[in-house]
């Protein structure tokens, strides 16, 4: 009788184990959704969390990475926003998901290249044991997360691109992050809150 | 000495970019074609005796050019059995004669390949599939009877077992 009881005992666990375990098309948040903060590794050697910047209304957060096109056509574009919203309490904080493992150019010493030269005015943290990228379910980069202060912690506001001509900078007719920090700024509903676009998958061993 | 390669590669990227080539539709030496989304779509859509195996890949995303292989094996394994296999690359359009046709040759890729030039991602990515992200590599395996859409990388059984359940 014993046996049997553990017997199901251990099916139970398993059963659960095997719903809970993360999956590669991981949920992730919706908008709506509560984002988790984290102390993540900054190119300048500090350890840098949400809770770090005590003036801001909320944050951009960008997964994005030093090896993918996209990111790097997004570059100039994702130094704009910083540069244009950080001071309106909106923040842009850069976290490359891949394993520096599987993707060799996005080691943490090629990351402080990239900001060096590029003149990064916002921090480009590693998500090192890649614990928190599944947790917002960012599938590519660059992959966009809004987030605002509210009383219960950041709230997820806004999913997407950055715009909608990932290619060609002078060729963009809508800027999707922009008008969602804006429609923040100003107490209205963010019309598109969720927007799509090409972007590289993130790197993990198999 | 990593700084060095960076620095390398820096260069070629730039000297890349400011080559600035125009896109050029199918001309006679082009193996690519070069289509817009309205074209594309009616490629994914077609209600024949045949069952489509379609590929979204660029030259530059690793995980994608790892499994191309793969994709050409059943190009060529399948043929028989109404298979057809169409890559649907993602590179940028001004990198097709620079990047996307010396890739084609240096590979002997054989199943036909297809430029998307399609701005406006947000418009036509959940019409290829609502579940997309718009992460690549992702394939479409569908007939007239069944569909389906992986936004995911293949082993070459994991990509047979699935092409399998369609024949």
């Amino acid at each position: 009788m014993k046996k049997l009881q553990l017997f199901l005992l251990l099916s139970t666990v398993t059963l659960i184990f095997a719903f809970v375990k993360p999956s590669t098309n991981n949920e992730g948040y919706k908008v709506g959704d509560i984002a988790t903060d984290f102390s993540l590794k900054n190119v300048d050697g500090s350890m840098v969390s949400m809770s770090n910047f005590e003036n801001a209304n909320g944050f951009i957060v960008i997964f994005t990475c030093n090896t993918c096109p996209y990111s790097v056509a997004y570059e100039d574009r994702i130094i704009a926003l910083d540069k244009k919203y950080k001071n309106l309490g909106y923040p842009v904080i850069a976290i490359n998901p891949n394993d520096p493992e599987v993707q060799s150019g996005d080691s943490f010493d090629l990351m402080k290249v990239r900001a060096n030269e590029k003149g990064f005015t916002f921090p480009y943290l590693l998500d090192e044991g890649q614990k928190i990228y599944p947790q917002y379910g960012a599938t590519r980069t660059p992959h966009v997360f809004v987030l605002q202060k509210v009383e219960d912690g950041l709230k997820v506001e806004y999913i997407g691109a950055i715009d909608d001509s990932s290619r060609d900078a002078n060729a963009v007719k809508t800027k999707y992050t922009e008008n969602a920090v804006d429609a923040l700024l100003n107490g209205e509903v963010i019309s598109e809150p969720n927007t799509k676009a090409i972007g590289c998958s993130i790197k993990v061993k198999s | 000495m990593n700084k060095i390669l960076y620095f390398v590669l820096c260069v070629l990227l730039i000297s890349c970019k400011t080559e600035k080539k125009e896109a050029k539709p199918t001309s006679e030496n082009s193996t690519v074609e070069v289509y817009e989304f309205n074209t594309l779509e009616l490629l994914l859509n077609k209600k024949d005796n045949k069952t489509y195996v379609i590929n979204f890949w660029a030259t530059w995303c690793a995980p994608c050019v790892k499994e191309l292989p793969y994709f050409q094996e059943i190009h060529d394994e399948y043929k028989n059995k109404n298979v057809e296999v169409i890559l649907v690359s993602l590179d940028f359009p001004d990198k097709l004669d620079s990047n996307l046709i010396p890739f084609i040759k240096k590979n002997s890729i054989q199943p036909k390949v297809i430029l998307l030039d399609a701005p406006n991602e947000n418009e036509w990515i959940p019409k290829i599939d609502e579940s997309w992200s718009g992460a690549i590599p992702a394939t479409i395996i569908y007939n007239k009877n069944k569909r389906s859409f992986y936004e995911q990388s293949f082993t070459r059984e994991e990509l047979i077992n699935e092409l399998e359940k369609f024949i």
